[in-house]
């Protein structure tokens, strides 16, 4: 492990924001920490960045116990959620200013600066302030700023939640592609689930000051481990008695998360492609999301969100479809189960 | 622009002009006036006069220790309290505004009664000849006691705004406390505190009730440019007190024109 927290805790005044932290992280890899606000995300960060003290634990870098060492002197590159750039410095100034503390000598700083000003894209920018850059160059600027030193680790705290929507898209993008190129070790701070699974090799989930779940994306998605990870990641439905289901039986004190993509919709059973395993709904309400539309469907007491793609047939408000649910994840108070449904799998036993 | 709203406008900026004209331009206009008015040579040899260069020296001497004193202090006051979080922050802002809230007079009585003769601590500087009240000392401690708030207030609320994180930022590359002062938070704050300097250095020079009560108004000693023009003034002599006054005058309106300049550049820098 190349990064390592070990039963790390740490208290502002009475609120005790990260609670028994221990993981471990890989070397190369890009990590999301994931969580909502208040969950000790940044905290954690900012207590591998030595910002922050933690109360106890250790705090392992590459091998050695970093607790006592102070911020500057780990070989962490920083980008801060609103940049935090040198307003009174141009470009070319802010990302030499690591440099120059360094005591690097002035024809390497120049050679260095100007490297990393192509490799962010910003030639011909040098000159210019903060204030005359948009919140994308800025972000880029912050980036390359961090990276001037070369450091082992390169920590960012929410990098692109400062930024409109569809320059963040092609930020993201960008910063995949940078860091795979430098393979640099990356951790970052989101609380934008898709943000954190469309870029990250690996994800942490921060609950109340602790660690959730560790994973790839998709085994995160996929095999949430606790109730918390099982509601917050996608756009499940959460459902009390699940047993009504067709091809589902509920397991005492449990409750269930459907995932639309877990469910398919049609007008006939042949279009679900299951007679057994499908059950009649109503469709309550239709949402045009662009790339697909949003259903809502009413099977017996229980409302479900369902997508369907552009190209398939319309529906109306209050007709009646076929629906059919793949499965579904239940789950009591500490762990998630999954769950397939066994209507399809198992058509009517026929006993001659 | 409707009809109602270019008369609510004009209505508003006449107001203002007349106010402004009456109550300012026409007293400062008759300063100039009155002081000239028996001549250049009258108000040259006002203006040169031993006991005029003394008052002006010392009114200098008081504002720039009481500027420098307190530029540092405000500097060390706006860290402290923007930058930590301690038990009686709240505290430590309220007394930095006190002297705004303070009567002058009672800021001089307080040295009056510390180091005065009844002053408990009249004993000590007595053994030591140490002399406070009526000298020098004095007027600076009543100068820096009345300005002690204008430089920390002008930069306290900028920097609660700007907050930590460019700080934080050359803290993360390795740079130490020293560089981070001088090359980040520095230049961040520039402009609001050479504000900050110039308002209480335009306080400073004519700060009058604090000093007079410490003076003693001796002449030639202890007296500075405003408690001159007042001693001249009751000695009926009108256009010297002008024209003494009229040294105050041309340095306000300097430090006015400063105070623009400043202004304009900061404003220029962020936008």
């Amino acid at each position: 492990m190349y990064v390592e927290l070990k039963n790390i805790n740490k208290s502002f005044k009475a609120f005790k924001a990260i609670d028994n932290v221990s993981f471990g992280i890989e070397k190369g890899k890009l990590i999301g920490l994931l969580g909502a606000s208040g969950s000790g995300k940044t905290t954690i960060l900012r207590m591998i960045a030595g910002l922050e003290t933690p109360d106890s634990g250790d705090i392992i870098i590459d091998g050695k116990r970093v607790n006592n060492i102070e911020a500057g002197k780990r070989g962490i590159g920083f980008v801060f959620q609103n940049y935090a750039l040198f307003r009174h410095m141009t470009v070319f100034e802010n990302i030499a200013f690591g440099l120059k503390i360094n005591k690097v000598n002035k024809g390497e700083i120049n050679e260095r600066v100007i490297e990393l000003i192509k490799l962010i894209g910003l030639e011909g920018f040098e000159k210019r302030y903060p204030h005359q850059l948009s919140g994308g160059q800025k972000q880029r600027v912050a980036f390359a700023r961090a990276l001037a030193p070369n450091p082992q680790l390169l920590l960012l705290d929410e990098p692109f939640a400062a930024i409109d929507a569809k320059v963040r898209k092609e930020l993201r993008g960008w910063l995949r592609e940078m860091i795979d190129k430098l393979g640099i070790t990356s951790i970052f701070v989101t609380h934008d689930q898709n943000e954190a699974i469309e870029v990250a090799d690996e994800i942490i989930i921060t609950y109340q000051g602790k660690v959730e779940q560790i994973g790839t994306p998709a085994d995160i998605y996929i095999n949430p481990q606790t109730p918390y990870v099982a509601q917050f990641l996608g756009e499940p439905c959460v459902i009390e008695d699940y047993g009504r289901l067709k091809g589902f039986d509920k397991v005492k004190n449990s409750k269930a998360i459907i995932r639309p993509e877990f469910i398919k919709v049609g007008k006939t059973a042949e279009e679900v492609g299951s007679i057994y395993g499908s059950e009649k709904g109503i469709v309550e309400q239709i949402f045009f999301r662009g790339s697909n539309t949003e259903l809502k469907v009413r099977v017996g007491e229980i409302l479900l969100t369902a997508y369907r793609n552009l190209d398939e047939q319309e529906f109306k408000i209050g007709e009646e479809v076929r629906i059919l649910i793949y499965r579904l994840n239940f789950f009591d108070d500490v762990k998630v189960h999954s769950m397939e449904n066994s209507a399809i799998k198992d058509p009517m036993p026929v006993y001659i | 622009m409707n009809k109602k709203s270019h008369f609510v406008k004009c209505l508003l900026l006449f107001v203002s002009l007349a106010f402004v004209f009456v109550m300012l331009v026409l007293p400062l206009a008759v300063v100039l006036i009155k002081c000239l008015e028996e001549g250049w040579v009258t108000y040259r040899s006002t203006i040169t006069d031993y006991y005029t260069q003394k008052a002006l020296g010392l009114t200098l001497t008081a504002t720039i220790i009481a500027t420098v004193l307190n530029t540092i202090f405000g500097l060390f006051a706006a860290w402290a309290i923007t930058k930590f979080n301690f038990r009686f922050k709240n505290a430590l802002t309220t007394i930095i505004d006190l002297p705004f809230a303070i009567s002058p007079i009672i800021a001089g009585l307080i040295f009056i009664m510390t180091f005065g003769r009844i002053g408990f601590l009249h004993p000590f500087l007595q053994a030591h000849h140490i002399k406070i009240v009526f000298a020098t000392p004095g007027i600076v401690l009543a100068t820096l006691f009345v300005t002690f708030p204008f430089v920390a207030r002008e930069i306290i609320p900028l920097m609660n705004s700007q907050g930590n994180e460019e700080e934080e930022a050359a803290a993360m590359m390795g740079a130490n406390g020293f560089t981070i002062f001088f090359k980040v938070t520095l230049p961040k704050i520039k402009w609001a505190l050479i504000y900050g300097i110039i308002l209480c250095a335009a306080r400073a020079m004519g700060e009058f009730g604090a000093v007079s009560v410490v003076s003693g108004s001796i002449r030639g000693k202890t007296n500075t440019l405003p408690l001159h023009v007042e001693i001249l003034y009751n000695e009926f002599k009108a256009t010297e007190a002008f024209g003494v006054a009229s040294i105050l005058v041309i340095m306000a309106i300097v430090i006015l024109i400063l105070r623009n300049i400043i202004e304009y550049r900061s404003r220029r820098e962020s936008e």
